[in-house]
């Protein structure tokens, strides 16, 4: 059964430097990063040592809480040096890249004739299985457990980001096996939710497609569980990226892991923005190359609602396809607070006039646009926000730790990025991703 | 440049001392910070509270700017009679250097002493407590004396803010944490401290109290609001016309309806202030004031009755006189003290407008029941969005049930 999701309340924020569709290789980095704190809950337990030579797609560590849940290096090459920071907590494992890039070799194998226990060892023996997250909590799903559903969003709403119908361009024989092996971990259904114009979604058994449009977060998965399956307490459901789930279905075909990516460059801060083909934790000067402009940019990995800041020197993000740049905003503007900005996107008509100029594409900065506050104004995050869901009542029941309020008000249902918008239009400048967070993993710690 | 630099040279010198939270008040004011995203979203919205306030604070100038000429039409109008050419919108009996004398000379200095005391008592709780200094008091500072009597003495003006914004508001952990509407709060303190100053029919029009007599030796001006009027059961001078646009006496800047609804317009315009409640306090002080109407028509009260006068008077009019209108545009939306949910402010806006009639009819000792009605229902707001909040909730807790089953 097929649903249509149109979503009325939500934001599509225009920006410039939009990724025009063409495609290069990125150059190859010398070294190459792990970060576990890209997988949020996991505390790593390493089973190489410094020095070790590894084959890309070998395991280099696992889960502590969840054993069977492996890490893989994207590359061949040596184990350079495992970062540790405070109380010896692992912050990056980096990988220096031989020339040849051996690939860990697996058995090809068509998922179909496959039973649930062996998808699931092969996902994990092969170190795919990060790519499954688990709703609640937004976390790297456990499993042992079985889903109510599998959900992947084939919309990407998020502000210049990649746009699918590209970079999923030829992969179709990649995803239907993805999408099978999926149908076989779960005992209900696998969702995946695409635009009217999305053309590279296969027909798998199984599997049921539906139609999404309207604004951002039309894109974000949380939004269409709550319109096809809502979660209930105690419900467990996974969702995949769909790039993922191409990843995965290329490995039961060719039995390699190719953890490769089409990356979109995206905002002013990139010279000619366009998609370049990335092996996963490549260092973003190699991934931007001479396409990063000089001055004071801030680089980010991931969309501008959701990403993480990053260095020059840093990688990229484990689950992104997306690098924007854009312009710092650590100056002061004179009487920045009352005068119009014409530069600036406000959705509120205080002294703004950027609903005279609906699509106007802007070129925005870092700049808060104003200090932390208490939370003033009242109805406005659920002109962007369209789950049923108070959205300022639960942030707030996070604030005082209420967990029964906070469960009740349907914490279950959301994961940070579900709030980037609320955030963005916050005139008290309170960061509501950070307290969602916090919220899950409260719930973490007191529920489980 | 020069000066940029200076003011961010100051600020780092500052930090850390107790000028800290002051000089970045004033800094503030002339600068948008320098302030950049770290975690989340790392673009955010142009609009922050400065630029929110900044809107209110713009919505409330034309009844301000009407409030001063109109303190001084009705003074020399009450001594040397009013033009008698009728309703003198867009002349110059009313727009005129006389008029605006008389009201900018009460009205700037109360406006002086309003943002004096109230913002000191801001900055001393920041510097003390450590956080900033707060906008939430940029509106209240213009909303207070704009709700006040014109011949209010100014000390107790002082000592009024000093009390609501302390007990009113910084208590409650300051801006956005306060429960009831810290401009009422202050004028509710006045009222009860010094009713004779702030209610009664002595007190609405500049000179009445001071007894200043006519070229017959009588008291010249009689400073009664045409709800004191009603409520004394007299006839009325003034046309609806004349309460529309507000050459009527009262507070200083509740009585022109018409520059209230230009300023209701220009915050539902902007999104800053909420249509939801305006429009429902509307309908509740209609329906108020239609029960009264059909009592009277229907002969349950009949002339006589002290309250057959103001159960008489038109539904609509009762829109157009004392501070309902006022009351309903700037302080029932107040977002901190109003209910926070949808449907919640849509219940909140009925009750407001209907205790507002109610109280105006049925309270002999004030005719007047806006910020009684507002105050009440500050109270009662956290009550009713937890019941709406409930109804979201229990709607889970039946989809879990739809499912265990």
């Amino acid at each position: 059964m097929s649903k249509d999701i149109r979503i009325k309340k939500g934001l599509d924020l225009k920006l410039k430097g939009s990724a025009e569709c063409k495609i290069s290789d990125a150059s190859r980095s010398k070294v190459y990063a792990v970060k576990p704190s890209d997988f949020h809950g996991v505390t790593p337990k390493m089973i190489v040592k410094e020095g070790a030579i590894v084959k890309a797609g070998e395991v280099i560590f696992y889960s502590k809480n969840d054993e069977s849940v492996k890490f893989v290096s994207p590359v061949s090459g040596t184990i350079q040096e495992i970062k540790r920071g405070e109380k010896r907590v692992i912050l990056e494992i980096l990988i220096t890249a031989d020339s040849q890039n051996v690939c860990l070799e697996h058995s090809k194998k068509n998922p179909k004739d496959l039973s649930s226990q062996e998808v699931k060892a092969h996902l994990l023996a092969s170190g795919c299985w990060p790519f499954i997250m688990q709703r609640p909590y937004d976390i790297v799903a456990n499993s042992a457990d079985t889903p109510k559903a599998i959900f992947v969003s084939g919309i990407n709403s998020a502000p210049l980001a990649a746009d699918l119908n590209y970079t999923m361009n030829g992969k179709q024989d990649a995803l239907a096996a993805g999408f099978t092996a999926l149908t076989k971990l779960t005992t209900g259904k696998v969702h995946v939710t695409v635009s009217p114009l999305a053309d590279f979604m296969p027909n798998v058994d199984g599997v049921s497609v539906h139609k999404g449009e309207g604004v951002h977060p039309v894109g974000l998965v949380s939004t269409q569980i709550a319109k096809i399956d809502p979660i209930n307490k105690g419900d467990k459901v996974w969702t995949v990226q769909i790039e993922d789930v191409a990843i995965i279905g290329e490995l039961f075909i060719t039995g390699k892991l190719n953890l490769q990516r089409i990356v979109a460059l995206t905002g002013t801060g990139v010279e000619s923005p366009s998609y370049v083909t990335v092996t996963m934790g490549a260092q973003l000067s190699d991934v931007l190359g001479s396409n990063l402009k000089g001055g004071n940019y801030r680089i980010i990995s991931g969309n501008v609602l959701t990403g993480d800041k990053k260095s020059k020197e840093q990688s990229l993000g484990f689950y992104h396809s997306q690098v924007t740049v854009i312009p710092e905003g650590d100056d002061y503007d004179f009487f920045g607070w009352n005068l119009p900005r014409p530069n600036k996107f406000s959705v509120y008509r205080a002294g703004m006039f950027s609903f005279l100029t609906p699509s106007k594409k802007y070129d925005l900065n870092t700049n808060t646009n104003g200090e932390h506050r208490g939370f003033v104004l009242t109805g406005k995050y659920e002109k962007v926000f369209p789950l049923d869901i108070y959205p300022m009542e639960l942030l707030k029941s996070i604030l005082v730790k209420d967990i029964d309020q906070m469960e009740a008000l349907g914490i279950y249902e959301v994961a940070p990025e579900d709030f980037s918008l609320t955030e963005y239009v916050c005139v008290s400048k309170q960061d509501h991703q950070a307290i969602i967070r916090a919220g899950l993993d409260m719930m973490i710690k007191e529920v489980g | 440049m020069g000066l940029k630099q200076n003011l961010h040279n100051l600020k780092e010198k500052y930090k850390g001392t107790k000028m800290e939270q002051s000089f970045n008040a004033l800094h503030t004011f002339l600068y948008l910070p320098n302030i950049t995203t770290h975690s989340g979203a790392h673009v955010r919205d142009a609009a922050d509270l400065k630029r929110v306030m900044n809107t209110v604070i713009m919505s409330l100038i034309p009844a301000l700017i009407f409030g001063m000429f109109n303190a001084g039409f009705q003074h020399y109008g009450q001594i040397n009679g009013f033009p008698a050419s009728g309703m003198p919108f867009l002349t110059t009996d009313f727009w005129n250097l006389d008029n605006l004398l008389v009201g900018a000379s009460k009205i700037l200095p109360m406006l002086i002493v309003s943002y004096g005391v109230g913002l000191g008592v801001e900055f001393i709780f920041a510097t003390v407590k450590k956080h900033e200094v707060e906008e939430g008091y940029l509106v209240t500072g213009m909303l207070v004396p704009l709700i006040m009597p014109i011949d209010l003495p100014l000390w107790m003006l002082a000592v009024a803010v000093v009390f609501g914004v302390v007990i009113g508001k910084e208590l409650f952990g300051g801006t956005g944490m306060n429960v009831l509407n810290p401009a009422l709060t202050i004028r509710a303190f006045l009222f009860f401290n010094w009713a004779a100053w702030m209610s009664g029919d002595k007190v609405w029009v500049n000179g009445a109290k001071e007894g200043v007599m006519n070229a017959a030796g009588t008291d010249a001006i009689s400073g009664e609001t045409i709800l004191g009027t009603l409520a004394a059961n007299k006839p009325l001078l003034h046309s609806a016309q004349d309460m529309f646009f507000g050459f009527i006496p009262g507070s200083v800047g509740e009585t022109s309806t018409f520059m209230i609804l230009l300023g209701a317009a220009f915050l539902i315009f902007t999104g800053i202030g909420s249509a939801r409640i305006m429009i429902s306090s509307v309908i509740g002080a209609v329906v108020m004031g239609l029960i009264f109407n059909t009592l009277v028509t229907s002969g349950v009260i009949v002339e006589g009755s002290k309250f057959y006068s103001l159960m008489n008077f038109p539904f609509w009019q009762h829109l157009l006189v004392g501070g309902i209108a006022f009351g309903i545009v700037f302080m029932a939306t107040d977002p901190v003290s109003a209910s926070q949910t949808g449907m919640g402010k849509i219940i909140y806006g009925f009750f407001i407008g209907f205790f507002s009639i109610l109280i105006r009819v049925f309270n002999p000792a004030y005719p007047e029941g806006v910020m009684m009605a507002i105050l009440l229902m500050n109270v009662f707001a956290p009550t009713i969005d937890h019941y709406v909040v409930q109804a979201n909730i229990n709607r889970r807790m039946k989809r879990l049930k739809v499912k265990t089953t």
